[in-house]
């Protein structure tokens, strides 16, 4: 059970004023989601939260200890983060793609064996591009290779789960199976917290939300509290028109 | 681990046959029981300082500089995740060329020459990845390009040089200039830094596998970024100084090896870099048996042949990259 804190944390957006210091604590069972618009920081917000940026102010605690002063490796057996942007340097297959997951727990000298093995072929047939392990990741579709990133991560099997969009790029069937996954994992006990355009599936799927604005304000609460139409018009900048549909609210933008 | 012995085992057999055929041929060419028998301290005396103390030291040379050209290329080329990167095209090889001939022109000793061969290195490729990193990071484009342009500088001051070095110095800074091996000396210090850096290239290797994937990805699974492109730099620059120490400046080495391998074995740095130091020393082995067997008894710079291989290649790879 591993709980993620933000303690009076600011995101350094250069050229940006301070804004809302961050008072998140991402409690194992979790699903949170960020909501804003484009350039409000949230993809800088998550590399915040996982220690791959500093921030300009406050810290980061993984279960009580500052981020900062535990080894890369530590934290990579702890969290997990798929990342929006991926470049792939040298030609590698899905199959080993996904392997990398387990680099934080192999010793060096340590060979990947079969367990490890099993953990990528399981965590590629979750993702459903099982079928694609002998492809060089180059020739996949953008939504094969999003969810090729996230059989990583599940191959990673980290306890807090950072997640960039996880959608992006994917059909209905498969946004509605990843987000499935991501509250299957908090089910489990996991810390789950991503950034989301899609308002609707964050209504549908998160407990919690953190909304950024692009001027540095935040606030962050349950669902329920911060589903607000009002707030989330000011948030967008967009008019909404609100239905409740199959126990969630939908939020379509008037015309 | 047997995927790893099957292919290191084939190119070790073919390291040795091409050891046994530049030891073999030359301007007197010796059977294969006469090899045996001066290895064995027997044989006729002639024969025996031919192979033991002209031709074995230099194939030995020979083999040890291509390996370390190769694998300093490898690893180059996972620090800029980009596979045109080499010790010679991004002007390493010409900063350290510079620092040797510097030493040589101040009357220092070998040892000194060497050091400063080091450093420059060292200077040459800081000069190149801080002028090409800018904002955005190492763009393909940008880095080859620095590389180049910083090359034609290091070449423009060794050309100021040898203007203005005294012409009893001269002969021995050219055959740096050239990628000669006949001056190699002992191949003792190049062959152990060899063996150390494939032995590290093990342990390391999947955190190199890891990094090949981008700095941010690496850094989320446990690499510390940081340290390790550090490490790589300097392993890099390190590498690339002894082997111009040994050998002057011999290129495309380190981009054509690694290239091949990656092609035909994938992209495991524990695999590909021991099968760099294979290859690459085989390769330069080839190369100098042909430069010294060409137009014997005259023979060629060895940097002409891997040039004459390396060029073509280059240009068809960079065709290809889009």
């Amino acid at each position: 059970m591993r709980r993620l804190e933000a303690r009076e944390l600011v995101i350094d957006v250069p050229g940006r004023p301070a804004g809302r210091a961050l008072g998140v604590c991402v409690e194992p069972g979790q699903m949170w989601g960020v909501l804003g618009p484009n350039g409000a920081g949230k993809t800088t917000l998550l590399h915040t939260l996982a220690g791959l940026r500093a921030p300009r102010r406050g810290e980061v605690r993984l279960d009580g200890r500052p981020l900062a002063a535990l080894k890369r490796r530590q934290v990579a057996r702890q969290l997990g983060l798929i990342f929006q942007e991926r470049h792939d340097g040298f030609p590698a297959t899905v199959r080993e793609t996904a392997l990398i997951g387990r680099h934080p727990y192999l010793s060096p000298w340590q060979m990947e064996g079969a367990e490890e093995l099993r953990l990528a072929e399981a965590a590629l047939e979750r993702l459903d591009v099982a079928h694609l392990a002998e492809r060089l990741v180059s020739t996949l579709s953008g939504g094969e290779r999003q969810r090729l990133a996230i059989a990583t991560v599940l191959t990673q099997a980290p306890a807090i789960w950072l997640a960039d969009e996880p959608t992006n790029h994917l059909d209905l069937h498969h946004q509605a199976g990843v987000m499935a996954l991501l509250a299957e994992q908090a089910a489990e006990g996991c810390a789950v917290l991503m950034c989301l355009h899609d308002l609707n599936l964050a209504a549908r799927w998160c407990d919690h939300l953190l909304l950024l604005y692009p001027d540095g304000e935040a606030c962050w609460g349950p669902a329920e509290a911060m589903l607000v139409p009002e707030v989330l018009e000011r948030l967008y900048g967009q008019r909404l028109a609100t239905a409740w549909v199959d126990g969630a609210p939908v939020f379509v933008p008037v015309r | 681990m047997t995927a790893l012995i099957r292919p290191l085992g084939a190119l070790a057999l073919s390291a040795l046959a091409a050891l046994v055929l530049s030891v073999a041929l030359g301007s007197v060419t010796l059977p294969p029981d006469e090899i045996l028998a001066a290895l064995g301290g027997q044989g006729e005396a002639l024969s025996r300082t031919l192979i033991l103390e002209l031709r074995l030291p230099r194939s030995l040379a020979a083999f040890a500089v291509g390996g370390l050209l190769a694998v300093a290329g490898a690893l180059m080329q996972v620090l800029l995740r980009n596979p045109l990167a080499d010790p010679y095209v991004l002007g390493l090889s010409g900063g350290a060329s510079v620092g040797a001939l510097m030493a040589m022109l101040a009357g220092l000793g070998s040892v000194l020459v060497s050091g400063s061969a080091f450093v420059g290195a060292l200077v040459s490729t800081l000069l190149v990845f801080g002028l090409a990193h800018g904002r955005g990071g190492w763009t393909p484009a940008r880095l080859l390009l620095t590389g180049v342009v910083v090359a034609a500088g290091w070449g423009a001051v060794i050309t100021l040089m040898l203007a203005v070095s005294p012409a009893d110095r001269l002969p021995g800074m050219l055959y740096w200039l050239m990628g000669d091996l006949s001056y190699a000396g002992t191949p003792w210090p190049p062959l152990v830094l060899l063996a150390i850096v494939c032995l590290l290239a093990v342990p390391l290797g999947r955190n190199l596998n890891v990094l090949a994937r981008g700095a941010m990805q690496a850094a989320a699974l446990g690499v510390s970024v940081r340290r390790l492109e550090w490490g790589l730099y300097l392993a890099a620059s390190a590498l690339t100084a002894m082997a111009v120490t040994t050998a002057g400046s011999i290129g495309f080495v380190g981009l054509v090896v690694p290239h091949m391998l990656r092609l035909l074995l994938g992209n495991d740095q524990r695999l590909i870099l021991p099968a760099c130091a294979l290859a690459g020393g085989t390769l330069l082995l080839l190369a100098d048996t042909l430069a010294r067997i060409m137009i014997a008894p005259e023979q060629l710079p060895v940097g002409v042949i891997t040039a004459l291989l390396g060029v073509p290649t280059f240009l068809y790879l960079l065709y290809r990259s889009q």
